[in-house]
């Protein structure tokens, strides 16, 4: 397949030529999207004889009302953050990374193997090292599809995807001799490279499981924020994401630029892994990831690509998740995944209906 | 029973979903529209024949139900891409998702479980000519669907490359515009072949179901997307989709036929997957894919 | 003369606030040739587009062979015999001459089964019919551009096309081409096929049209029967005011060589060989123009020289650097500038902001911020300071480059490149659609870059713009350049016979 993925380029001969209408865009298409699908889960709440209202009420009460339940709707986000921005930097560069959830599986691997074999390590180490190794087995996966898009033309959604499945196959590989007898996970790793919870910061979160991965995700917001709008790399992948031949005339090696897009968002999304090995669990469990990863593309499209959009839409994302576990009881949490599925779909839509009356009107 | 034929039975049972998926899925390609949204379309095309044999005790509704399931889905992703002209790759991811709850909340209302429904029928033998009586393959060949996935694949091959269709569908593929400037309706030759491929997906879906005699939740398994690599491989045709299948599935049932040897099943696992990557970086044969497979077509942009 | 194959009343349809066509009216008679001329942007391509049912006009009536018709889609404009070969193609590569032609209204069998030998008899016979040889099996993939034509009024014809509609049919044909072209169309008009043609190639018209209408800015200005016109007069109702004379310009001698090209051979996209051994030199203080018909090696030559394409063979050196084979980076390093001949596609990032697009290859500069950091603030500045000298409207840094008109996106451009402080200056059809106060302006500057000692090449296809600026000029035809004047000693006719080929390229080569 050698399209390169429409969501990342604004159309060039219907772009909204004005500001005003952009920033509608921008804007209005998300809300809608999330309009919609409440609307539409209302009908599904509707259909098995619960209120809406009442459940979205308690969705909300739970997931932000209560210290505890901020702390897990920040703990549910913080892997989505990592995806999102891991998702969101492809995107800039014209690259569509499918993979970001084959690269936590294994960034979170990697962390906890760091974790285990350097126990010995003192922590002002060991910590770093846990995070470093979580980045480089990321980065290394997202690079692979970077090379052979850059050097061969093979598009990386399908490589994603494939590598998707191999990371498991060759975790699942490595679990032989590594896990704990009849389990499948791992040891636990060394305490010195454990990432607090948040409830030393901030105590009303006492219980919940959020801890120091969410300030990692700030963090790299801001650094992929940076990047992206204040450096020269920056600058030169998102003009190959926009418009590659005039990047190339700028001087830019287009896959050189590919190459880096996609080892940085696999390192960010490798690093996603830390929520769950260093933070939470303090070991690594086969299927962890659990769809983080998917997800992360809904959180970059509804987030429209931009750092802060990404935070905001992980925390939605991450009340969803959480709220659906306390409706559970009356509603099946299922129904958090079909909203999750329909902001996707609502949101490409959306977007294109706004971007059709924009031009209209333009 | 010799092993040779068992593991040939083997593969010819484990191709014959991904057979339907990747068969259809080169029917939506060939077409210009990128369909990654087989995982949903197979999984919506499970639960119906689940419940279609579940509610009617007849194995035949619940395989017109998933047909019916599978097209419905592949709608969704026609409205979305074709319709509205959204990013086609997105637009099936999403219907992956949509189809992953939607699913476990049908399953846990008509079931009430969120893993597993009730037992339903399979679909019956058909017993041409005492097929069923040859060693090993016999159960396999008499499988109606095993026959269908041959036919369909036949068929599909005459459909895209002998027929005015196929003709036509395979321009909107490559020059959209130029079909349009000829008073050939793009939306409705790529709707056509989404939809085609929604109710192979749908068959396909049917298929796991009956074999295993109910529906468990997520039960395709990456099945979509190994479909989608078999067609990639085989060149979006769909005698190559259906080839590739059959290696695939050979990968498969060799897994099955070494399980409790020393042999690491993780590295044919990953088989497929590397055959794909091998594939799409040019060491197996040039994969080409249609021209405008993935580009929205727009009438104003394009006129 | 009987009643017209087709008429248009009152055609008016824009495109957001502009307007393309404005109160348009133009009869068509039957069995004519009828040149439909104009500027890039006078609405030629929309007028007939909205003849042939791909635009609904937004005001004015259609009549077809003398009664009122709507046009809804290209469909409805083939049942009413309208046919129209578009200047890019609409061709499938990977299918056959026949199944392209025959697409839309296949010959089929009970089943629908698509009958090959006979779509591929019908074609033959057709093709007979109207002198057009093709070959029915072969795919068009590997046909020359030429016989593409050819396929594509096959089609048309195939389906029942009275009138032929050509939009800038000879942009891409080589001489010899345009020379078959011009004898198919005389042997449909022969056989009663009403021909509309837009062109914007006055000689061309004067060869082959019976009638000609002129359009400017969405209006018809003037036209009528082809014997009453000269060619001065319609391109004075082109442009809307005579020609300006060629500005004048100071003898100069020879100066130290800024850009030298040594024996350059470049491939096309395809691997066919593009430019076939190429050497020249540009000096500081000269502009030297290419002249050629689009297609002869001028693209290939101007990318590479870029560094934008890789060459076969030969030496490119910039300001004494040798950089051949070199990435585009160490070009720009070398001291080149380049205004690229697709600014869409090339030279600009559309959906960024002017001050994004201002240092777009410039980015790397030190000024703009410490380290690896571009600060958007000096961006902003510095776009302030340039949108204003250059007189890019709006002057306003944070809007985006694909919102501006051509010719203020070509200022734009200009104003990133001639402000790099380059000693080399490439200019590929630096004016092309761009609108009259926009050429002005652009060919001033080019003056200006070479009045302030450096090299200019200019490649264009239009030559009064070639004539007007170039200290030297060169022909380029068929990957070579074929001949090398002085404006003072030719003239528009001589080139274009060079041009065409067929002058006797070797006395001068």
């Amino acid at each position: 397949m050698s399209a390169a993925p429409g969501v990342a380029q604004a159309p060039v001969a219907g772009a909204a030529s004005r500001r005003g209408a952009a920033a509608w865009i921008t804007l209005g298409a998300p809300l809608a999207a999330v309009t919609l699908a409440l609307g539409v889960g209302a009908v599904f709440i509707l259909a098995i004889g619960e209120h809406p209202l009442e459940i979205y009420a308690l969705m909300l009460r739970e997931s932000l009302g209560t210290g505890y339940g901020i702390g897990q709707t920040l703990f549910k986000a913080t892997p989505l953050m990592f995806t999102g921005l891991a998702v969101a930097l492809g995107f800039r560069a014209g690259l569509f990374n499918i993979g970001v959830e084959g690269q936590l599986y294994l960034g979170g691997f990697a962390a906890a193997l760091a974790g285990i074999a350097m126990s010995g390590a003192p922590a002002f180490l060991l910590l770093p090292a846990a995070l470093a190794a979580a980045a480089l087995a990321g980065g290394v996966w997202g690079a692979i599809p970077g090379v052979l898009k850059a050097r061969f033309g093979a598009h990386e959604v399908i490589n994603t995807i494939m590598l998707n499945f191999i990371a498991v196959a060759m975790v699942s590989y490595a679990g032989h001799s590594l896990f704990e007898h009849a389990t499948v996970r791992t040891a636990e790793i060394a305490p010195a490279a454990a990432l607090p919870r948040l409830d030393i910061l901030w105590p009303a979160l006492r219980g919940s499981p959020a801890n120091f991965s969410l300030l990692v995700a700030g963090i790299l917001a801001v650094a992929v924020g940076v990047l992206l709008f204040r450096t020269r790399l920056g600058y030169e992948l998102r003009a190959v994401g926009l418009n590659a031949p005039a990047a190339e005339y700028g001087g830019v090696s287009i896959g050189r630029t590919q190459v880096v897009a996609m080892t940085l968002s696999g390192a960010v999304a490798g690093l996603g892994g830390v929520n769950f090995v260093l933070g939470y669990k303090h070991w690594f469990e086969l299927g962890f990831s659990g769809g983080s990863g998917y997800l992360g593309i809904a959180v970059a499209l509804l987030g429209r690509n931009h750092p802060v959009g990404v935070l905001i839409a992980a925390l939605f994302f991450g009340a969803l998740s959480y709220g659906g576990l306390v409706i559970n009881q009356r509603v099946p949490r299922e129904l958090v995944e079909v909203l999750q599925a329909l902001v996707i779909l609502l949101t490409i839509g959306a977007q294109q209906v706004f971007e059709r009356i924009a031009r209209k009107h333009g | 029973m010799s092993p040779l034929l068992l593991f040939i039975a083997a593969t010819l049972r484990i191709s014959v979903p991904y057979t339907f998926a990747a068969v259809g899925a080169s029917l939506s390609e060939r077409g210009g529209v990128i369909n990654i949204g087989l995982e949903g379309m197979m999984l919506n095309g499970a639960l119906a024949y689940t419940l279609g044999a579940y509610a009617s005790g007849d194995p035949w509704i619940g395989l017109a139900c998933a047909v019916l399931a599978g097209t419905l889905t592949a709608l969704v992703h026609a409205g979305v891409t074709i319709g509205l002209g959204a990013d086609q790759i997105t637009s099936g991811l999403g219907i992956n998702l949509l189809a992953l709850g939607l699913t476990k909340f049908v399953l846990l209302q008509v079931f009430h479980s969120s893993s597993n429904s009730s037992r339903v029928v399979g679909l019956p033998d058909l017993p041409l000519a005492g097929i069923e009586h040859l060693p090993a393959l016999g159960p396999v060949l008499a499988q109606p669907m095993v026959l269908l996935a041959v036919l369909l694949t036949l068929g599909a091959q005459w459909l895209m490359f002998r027929s005015v269709f196929g003709l036509r569908l395979r321009v909107m593929g490559e020059r959209p515009e130029a079909g349009a400037a000829l008073g050939l309706s793009v939306v409705w030759y790529r709707t056509r072949g989404v939809l085609l491929s929604g109710a192979m997906a749908g068959l396909a879906g049917a298929w796991l179901a009956s074999e295993q005699h109910s529906f468990t939740d997520g039960m395709t398994g990456g099945r979509g997307y190994i479909a989608i690599a078999a067609m990639i491989v085989g060149k979006w045709s769909p005698l190559g989709a259906a080839a590739a299948c059959l290696l695939f599935g050979a990968a498969e049932a060799m897994q099955i036929t070494l399980q409790g040897s020393a042999f690491p099943n993780e590295l044919l696992q990953m088989l497929p997957y590397l055959v794909t990557m091998l594939a799409l970086a040019g060491f197996i044969g040039r994969a080409v894919a249609p021209r405008a497979i993935g580009v929205p077509y727009d009438p104003e942009h394009h006129a | 003369m009987a009643q017209p194959a087709a008429s248009l009343r009152g055609i008016t349809r824009r495109f957001g606030s502009l307007v393309a066509n404005r109160n348009v009216s133009l009869e068509i008679a039957c069995g004519e040739i009828h040149a439909l001329v104009g500027e890039n942007g006078a609405g030629k391509t929309t007028l007939m587009r909205v003849l042939y049912g791909l635009l609904q006009p937004d005001a004015g009536t259609i009549e077809v062979d003398g009664r009122p018709v709507r046009i809804p889609d290209p469909a409805a404009a083939m049942k009413l015999g309208l046919g129209m070969v578009h200047q890019h193609f609409l061709l499938v590569d990977t299918l056959t001459v026949a199944e392209n032609v025959t697409l839309g209204r296949e010959p089929h069998g009970a089943l629908s089964g698509y009958r090959r030998e006979q779509a591929e008899r019908e074609v033959a016979k057709l093709a007979e019919r109207y002198r057009l040889p093709v070959e029915p099996a072969s795919p068009v993939s590997r046909l020359s551009v030429g016989a593409q034509q050819r396929v594509e009024i096959l089609k048309a014809l195939y389906h029942g096309a009275r009138v032929l509609i050509l939009d800038e049919p000879t942009a891409v044909l080589t001489p010899q081409e345009v020379d078959e072209l011009f004898a198919v169309l005389r042997a449909l008009q022969a056989q009663g096929v009403t021909i509309v043609l837009i062109t914007h190639k006055l000689a061309e018209v004067k060869a082959i049209a019976d009638r000609v209408t002129v359009m400017r800015a969405g209006e018809v200005v003037g036209g009528g029967a082809i014997s009453e016109l000269s060619i001065e007069r319609i391109a004075e109702l082109m442009v809307g005011r005579p020609i300006p004379p060629l500005a004048p310009r100071a003898t100069r001698d020879a100066a130290i060589p800024l850009l030298e090209v040594r024996d350059l051979a470049v491939r096309d996209s395809r691997g066919l060989p593009a430019v076939r051994g190429v050497t020249f030199h540009v000096g500081a203080g000269e502009i030297v123009g290419i002249a050629g018909v689009e297609g002869n090696g001028q693209h290939q030559l101007i990318e590479c020289l870029a560094g934008l394409h890789a060459p076969d063979r030969g030496t490119i050196r910039i300001a004494s650097r040798a950089v051949s084979g070199r990435s585009a980076r160490e070009h720009f390093e070398a001291g080149l500038a380049h205004i690229p001949s697709d600014r869409l596609h090339r030279g600009l990032v559309p959906p960024m902001t002017l001050a994004e697009n201002l240092v777009l290859g410039l980015h790397r500069l030190p000024e703009l911020g410490p380290g690896p950091m571009l600060i958007p603030s000096r961006l902003a500045r510095r776009a302030t300071r340039l949108l204003g000298e250059y007189d890019v409207r709006p002057p306003d840094p944070a809007a985006r480059a694909g919102a501006l008109s051509g010719g203020n996106q070509q200022k734009l451009i200009a104003a990133r490149e001639l402000t790099r402080g380059a000693q080399v200056l490439l200019a590929a059809h630096p004016t092309r659609g761009v609108d009259l106060g926009a050429v002005a302006f652009i060919h001033g500057r080019l003056l200006a870059e070479r009045d302030a000692g450096r090299a200019v090449l200019l490649v264009s296809s239009e030559l009064s713009e070639i004539l007007a600026l170039s200290d030297r000029v060169f022909v380029m035809y068929e990957g070579r350049l074929v001949h090398e004047t002085l404006p003072s000693r030719t003239d528009e006719r001589v080139l274009g016979l060079y041009m065409t080929g067929r002058a006797d390229a070797g006395a001068h080569a």
